[in-house]
């Protein structure tokens, strides 16, 4: 799948976020914030850097991802079906009574997701517990699981990050998707976990950093992550919420907001995808 | 009641929670307010703007703040800590068993958008079991109100409790409605209308189908007495047995699961009396995304309809 073609890449990701928009709808409300800030990390890893099979989304050697903050799930919902575990058209089903597509992701319900999250924190913890069997049943894949920044607020996470580093999982990479906002506001004036590099550094994980909305530099820290030094390793991906539409970029009440019909017009031309053009893999 | 209330027949409840919060802490210093980022929906952030010195965000660490909360009301302060329900109970269980009900200590927790009316995030945040959880915690007080008026009274009851209290609080609009014979509190349950035939215990937004049940019920000739229990816990059983004695069957419904919740608490009540009773509830299931709260209330049965027909079965007519 490393497909380093960056033009490809970046069409993909437009692909990715129109998928948001189609499945927050008009009037509903949606997570369209974190779904755009970790659109591009998503986009790197289902098109460029996981191995996975579509048609055979079991596979025990595929790579696994883990999206910790479960709420940004639209993004994922938008690749998957870019990679043909359902159909397009399903997406304007998200959260719809009785949809496969729920408002957090379900391992039962939708081919592709590998965890229940959604409830913020717990993640990195099943990520910790997939690599560890990767380990010991002698598979080479990757666990990749992307965290909130406020998120990082969660005790578990800081559990998880000394149980790995204690038990030296190379094949964990966390990716935080540091957009700089919780739900409520602006980090730094609501709750700040402080520096999470260092945090992250201190104990005792390799730590990489990236634009996390240039996709060149994403496969880049997603490919320098492969190098086994014995310890897990964190992504800081820095990224704006909301991006990729203008009224919604850094703008708190696109956490969890719903579009009206002009704002949903005006998001999808603002992102001209070109939907369902090139589906091919 | 003003005049600006009574003409106003709905509200939302968490809005009416905030406004309420923030009296209580203009007129009690040692009121202070604690939420894990969701401030602007449990509207602890009407504290937050007028108050900032007295709330305290904590960042998405739901155990940290129950425990935190700990230590302040043991330090003589009444903390109101915020998150959603499934958060509260859930996640910091164990924080509220140990450190909050057991020493007794004053905590106020403050469960947003409990049972489907976080309609469309789906089953992680919707809460099927949180009276359950929270019904086995000795020391503690459940307080789910019915109508707008009752969370205003609940934030009062809350405040003058010594000790721990759960206080469920729904996304959705509630009706004022009018009761028949109040209870001394929203501690005792109410008679929300007569009957003669068959008694409806209800909760939250329950209540309201209930009397909507009655009313068909009554054009089948079938007379049912409506009868609201806002406060699970305590729930001394002659509160539940004087209303169930002269009656022919027992209805329960609850936006919560059957196990647990009313229903659990209304058999336990009368299992020495006992009436043919019939528990509606979530079938022990979990919930799922929705686009709206009323698609689910109907889905998984929670609705006046619902309770005609149990009241039908347990009567054996139609
Ligand atoms: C345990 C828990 N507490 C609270 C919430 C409600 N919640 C959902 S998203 C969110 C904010 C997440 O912020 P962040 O992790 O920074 O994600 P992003 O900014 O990328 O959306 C909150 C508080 C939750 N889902 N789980
Ligand atoms: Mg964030």
């Amino acid at each position: 799948m490393q497909n380093r073609d960056m033009d490809y890449l970046k069409a993909r990701a437009r692909q990715v976020r129109e998928g948001i928009v189609r499945a927050i709808g008009v009037n509903n409300k949606g997570h369209l914030g974190g779904s755009m800030s970790s659109a591009d990390l998503v986009t790197a890893l289902y098109f460029y850097k996981m191995r996975h099979w579509p048609d055979d989304p079991s596979n025990p050697d595929r790579d696994r991802f883990i999206f910790s903050k479960g709420h940004s799930v639209l993004a994922q919902y938008a690749a998957l079906a870019l990679c043909g575990y359902f159909p397009l058209q399903a997406l304007p089903s998200t959260k719809k009574l009785g949809s496969f597509l729920q408002g957090h992701p379900e391992r039962d319900r939708t081919p592709g997701v590998e965890a229940n999250t959604g409830s913020l924190g717990q993640g990195l913890s099943i990520g910790l517990g997939m690599a560890l069997t990767g380990r010991l049943d002698s598979r080479d894949y990757r666990v990749y699981v992307i965290l909130g920044d406020a998120e990082l607020a969660e005790g578990q996470i800081w559990e998880a990050v000394t149980a790995a580093a204690f038990y030296r999982v190379a094949n964990l990479v966390a990716i935080v998707d540091h957009n700089k906002l919780q739900a409520t506001g602006v980090i730094s004036e609501m709750y700040d976990v402080g520096e999470i590099g260092r945090k992250f550094a201190a104990f005792g994980w390799r730590v990489l950093e990236t634009d996390g909305h240039d996709l060149a530099s994403i496969a880049d820290a997603l490919d320098a992550a492969d190098e086994n030094t014995g310890q897990p390793v964190m992504i800081l991906a820095h990224t704006v919420k909301g991006k990729g539409v203008s009224f919604a970029e850094n703008e708190p009440s696109f956490h969890n907001g719903a579009l009206t019909a002009e704002q949903y017009e005006q998001a999808l031309g603002e992102i001209v995808s070109g939907w369902g053009e090139g589906n091919e893999k | 009641m003003d005049g600006v209330k009574e003409m106003k027949s709905k509200a939302c409840p968490r809005e009416t929670y905030g406004r309420a919060l923030l009296k209580a802490a203009e007129e009690d210093r040692r009121i202070v307010a604690l939420d894990a980022d969701l401030s602007g929906s449990t509207m602890s952030c009407y504290v937050r703007r007028s108050y900032p010195a007295r709330y305290f965000e904590m960042g998405i660490g739901e155990q940290n703040m129950v425990a935190t909360a700990v230590g302040l009301a043991l330090s003589g302060k009444i903390p109101f800590v915020h998150s959603f329900s499934m958060f509260v109970t859930g996640r910091a269980f164990e924080q509220v068993r140990q450190s909050v009900a057991l020493p007794k200590a004053n905590v106020k927790l403050v469960g947003s958008s409990y049972g489907f009316s976080d309609f469309g995030d789906g089953a992680t945040h919707q809460t099927v079991e949180d009276v359950a959880i929270m019904r086995a915690i000795p020391n503690m007080t459940i307080l789910s109100p019915m109508d707008p008026g009752e969370v205003e009274e609940a934030v009062r009851l809350a405040r003058a409790i010594e000790g721990p209290v759960y206080l469920r609080i729904s996304r959705s609009e509630m009706e004022f409605l009018p009761k028949e014979i109040p209870g001394k509190s929203m501690l005792e349950p109410s008679l929300m209308a007569k009957g003669e035939d068959i008694t409806v215990f209800a909760n939250g937004l329950m209540t309201a189908e209930a009397l909507l049940a009655r009313e068909t019920l009554l054009e089948e000739g079938i007379s049912a007495r409506v009868v609201n229990v806002s406060c699970l816990k305590p729930l001394p059983k002659e509160m539940i047995l004087r209303w169930t004695g002269d009656v022919e069957a027992v209805i329960t419904i609850e936006e919560h699961s059957v196990i647990g919740g009313l229903g659990s608490a209304v058999l336990e009540a009368t299992a020495l009396e006992p009436k043919p009773t019939f528990v509606i509830g979530i079938d022990d299931a979990f919930g799922q995304s929705a686009w709206s709260h009323r698609e689910l209330l109907e889905h998984y049965g929670l609705t006046a309809a619902a309770i005609c027909r149990a009241a039908r079965a347990l009567l054996k007519r139609g």
